[in-house]
Formats: structure tokens, sequence, C-alpha cells
């Protein structure tokens, strides 16, 4: 027993000291099928979402300006945007993830309406936005004004949470590739997010999934675009550093 | 780290004393072991296997396979729990569920029967162990049962 311990120590030690295990997508996750349907865009549902999206970005809202007219050419201008994301915004200190900038303008910008977080316009427009960086490898920010949120959210991915007391970390770093009923758990890295879910029978957001986990141990769920989200979103997202944006990826 | 020093303690002390959370039955931990039942009813291990496979409940097999020749998506994170009553006492068993981490900190198995040490639980489970004290002793009660591979 006592040996068990010390090896048990010696690991959680070793683990942190070394911190660099290679983190791989969600998609190398996936069975053959899921990962075909996926990969096959006149399969995958994501792209429907990603479609509407385009849509969006191109119709003028009421009097005000369309997306395309501030954003021209989106293919080009917007590519490798959403690598960048979450970041500070340079304005008002705040953490923003793409959900949280496209909401920035068409408030402050397009002088309409919030759409909501999980709303299917969002949905559409961050899918569409996300899906113009496909291929590209995440490059988020974690120094100067980030840093406080890098921290936060890395705190929040290793401290034990929830009745069944289990950290992100212990699953996505611990066990990842064992079997959690009939999941294989992964790194966690969100890459494919916006996601098509068969559970969900539709796209739905990160933070959508993060609820998830969280209910899974019984824990607080925070709210849709929460500041404990954002920042661990954040953390994802600098543990993902140099993987590609796949969005709209298929999970289980 | 305190956590540590305590089950260090724990393993060369042999003997401990418990450590109820605000509404549980108070326990005492003997070696590896909690010898005596919780509450005053025995348990039974029908109501054992179904909370076993209780995705609300104990859905224990999210993690582990072996007890339950019928469900089909079985985790492979624990132990397999086949022939586990042939390999541990009830006692051991009791302690496991109750609060694996006395003897091993870093452990994924969930503590079910603890309510306090934990952070940010959900507004339905807070305050409350994840099994009472009789679910404990039914899950006991079956696992126990399990003595052939
Ligand atoms: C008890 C195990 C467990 C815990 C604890 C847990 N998760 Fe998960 N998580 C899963 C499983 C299983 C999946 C689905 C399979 C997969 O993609 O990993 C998943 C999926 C995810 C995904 C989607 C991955 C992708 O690329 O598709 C993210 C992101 C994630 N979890 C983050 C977290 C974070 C952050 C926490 C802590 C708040 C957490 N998880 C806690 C088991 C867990
Ligand atoms: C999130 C995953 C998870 C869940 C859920 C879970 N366990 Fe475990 N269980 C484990 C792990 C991992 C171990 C090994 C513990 C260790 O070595 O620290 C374990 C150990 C055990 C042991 C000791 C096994 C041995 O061979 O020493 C028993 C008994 C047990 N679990 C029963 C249960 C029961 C009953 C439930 C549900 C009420 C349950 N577990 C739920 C992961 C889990």
């Amino acid at each position: 027993m006592r040996l068990k311990l010390a090896l048990g120590l010696l690991i959680a030690l070793l683990g942190t000291a070394a911190g660099g295990e290679e983190i791989t997508s969600g998609s190398a996750f996936l069975s053959p099928d899921l990962r075909r349907q996926q990969d096959d865009p006149t399969r995958n549902p994501g792209w429907f979402w990603v479609e509407q999206g385009q849509g969006l970005f191109g119709r003028k809202p009421g009097a005000s300006q369309a997306c395309s007219q501030c954003h021209a050419e989106p293919e080009k201008s917007l590519r490798g945007a959403a690598t960048h994301y979450p970041q500070v915004d340079a304005g008002t200190g705040q953490l923003l993830n793409l959900e949280g900038r496209i909401e920035q303008c068409r408030v402050e910008r397009q002088k309409q309406p919030a759409f909501g977080y999980e709303s299917g316009e969002l949905l559409a427009l961050t899918s569409y936005v996300a899906s113009l960086s496909r291929g590209l490898p995440m490059d988020v920010e974690t120094r100067g004004p980030a840093q406080p949120f890098y921290n936060a959210g890395r705190a929040f991915f290793e401290r034990r949470q929830g009745q069944l007391n289990l950290s992100c970390k212990q699953c996505h770093d611990g066990l990842v590739g064992q079997k959690l009923r009939g999941d294989t758990i992964s790194h966690g890295a969100g890459t494919g997010y916006p996601a098509y879910r068969l559970e969900w029978n539709g796209v739905g957001s990160l933070h959508r999934r993060l609820r998830a986990c969280s209910l899974g141990v019984r824990a607080t769920q925070f709210d849709y675009g929460a500041p404990e989200y954002l920042a661990l979103e954040l953390y994802l997202a600098a543990r993902a550093r140099g993987l590609p944006i796949e969005t709209p990826a298929m999970r289980r | 780290m305190a956590r540590l020093g305590f089950a260090t303690a724990l393993l060369l002390g042999g003997l401990a004393s418990s450590r109820p959370g605000a509404a549980l039955e108070p326990y005492a931990v003997v070696g590896d072991a909690i010898p005596k039942a919780l509450g005053a009813h025995a348990g039974d291990v029908a109501r054992g296997q179904a909370i076993l496979r209780d995705r609300e409940r104990g859905n224990c097999l999210i993690c582990h396979q072996g007890a339950d020749p019928v469900e089909p998506f079985q985790g492979a994170i624990g132990p397999s729990l086949a022939g586990i009553g042939a390999r541990l006492d009830a006692g051991q068993i009791r302690l496991r569920l109750v609060d694996a981490s006395r003897l091993n900190p870093e452990t994924v198995m969930p503590p079910y029967y603890r309510s306090e040490g934990l952070q940010d639980v959900a507004p339905a489970y807070r305050g409350k162990p994840a099994l009472s004290e009789q679910e404990i002793e039914d899950v006991v009660a079956y696992l126990a049962s399990l003595k052939t591979f």
C-alpha cells in the first residue's frame, strides 16, 4: 500500500514536472465510422450550421450593416481569427471567446439585440467563422493581460469538484484513451467546437459540452459564457496549442 | 498535503478516528476497513445490484466491469469487480465505497459517503452523500456476494 502511494505521488510529480505530453484532437478517439462521417461534408450535419452562418454573415439586420460589409472577403480576412480565441478584449479588459466577439459586433456595431448564447443564430455564425480557420493551429495568447485568466482556467482544470470529487485533469490527462461507459476519454481539447453531437441531435457550443462534464461529476454548472468557463476555455485552447481547428466536428 | 499526511498516518497507525460529515453516521476506520455496518439495517443484495446499475444513483458501471452480466456498456477505469467478495471482506469494501481517498489520496474512485471537503457541488447534491447509509450497505452486501470470477 505504501509503495503504491509513493508511486502515485512520484507519477503525479513527474506529470507536473514534465507536463509535455502530446495533446491529440477529440477526433482521434472517434470510431472509424463516425470519423468517416465527420470528414465527409455531405454527411456531416454540422455543415448545415456553417451554411446558415454564412447566410447570416452576408445579410443586413434591419437598417444596420451586414457582417460582410466590415469583414469583406471573410475567407481571407477572417482566416485564422478563431485560432486566437479566447482573447482579452483591449477595450474592456474582459476575456472574450468567439461567441463573445460575435455578440459584441452584433450589439455595439450592428446595434441589434444580442442573439443569446446557444441560440441557433449565434451557433451558426460561430460555426461559420470558426470553419474559416479549419486546419490552422490553435494559437492563443496566455501572457500579459491574459495571464490571470489562464491561471484561473488552469486552477479550475486541476481542482477536484462536485459530489463525485473529480478534476478535469484526472479524466482528460490521467485517463485518456480509457472507457467511461461507452465513451473513450480524450484530452478534452475542444478544437472541433461548435460541434455536432449525436447525443444533442444538433450543433452545440464548447460551453454546452463543459456543462455536460460538470453535470457528470455533479458539480455546479456555470452559465453559458460565464467567466469560469471562459477562463477554462482559454486554458484548454492553450493546452491545445498547435492542434488544428476542426469546426464543425462530429462527436458522440 | 494535509490529506496525504492523514492517509500516511492511517496506513502507519492502522486505527484512525472517524471523520463524519454534517449529518452522516459516524464510523470507525480500522486498518483498511470500516468493520461495522452504517445504520441499523442489514444490506440487501438485490437492491445493491440495482443501485450499482442505476445511472442516477451508483452509476458504478460507468467505470467498472465484472459486476453485471447484463449491461452492455461498462467502463474500464476502475478495477474489475468480478469476484470482489473473494478478494475483500465487507468492511474493506465499505471503506472503499465510503471514501477511497483515505487509502489513496489521488484516487479516481468517488467518495460515496462523504459530504464535506468537496468543492462546487451542484445545489441538488450539496450537503448530502452520493449514497445513503442504507444504499451503501445494500451495495456492500451485493459486492460481498460476488465470490466467483
Ligand atoms: C469522469 C470523467 C470526466 C471528467 C471529470 C471531465 N470530463 Fe470532459 N469528457 C469526458 C468524456 C467521457 C468526454 C467525451 C469523450 C471525449 O471527447 O473526451 C468528455 C469530453 C470533453 C470535451 C470535448 C472534447 C472534444 O474535443 O470533443 C471537453 C472540452 C471536456 N470534456 C472538458 C472537460 C473539462 C474542462 C472538465 C472539468 C470541468 C471535464 N471535461 C471533466 C469525461 C470527463
Ligand atoms: C469515476 C470512476 C469510478 C466510479 C464512478 C466508481 N469507481 Fe470504484 N474505483 C474506481 C477506481 C479508479 C478504483 C481504484 C481505486 C484506487 O486504487 O485508488 C476503484 C476502486 C473500487 C473498489 C476497490 C476495488 C479493489 O479491487 O480494490 C470497489 C469495491 C469499487 N471501486 C466499487 C465501486 C462501486 C460500488 C461504485 C458505485 C457505487 C464505484 N466503484 C464507482 C473508479 C470508479
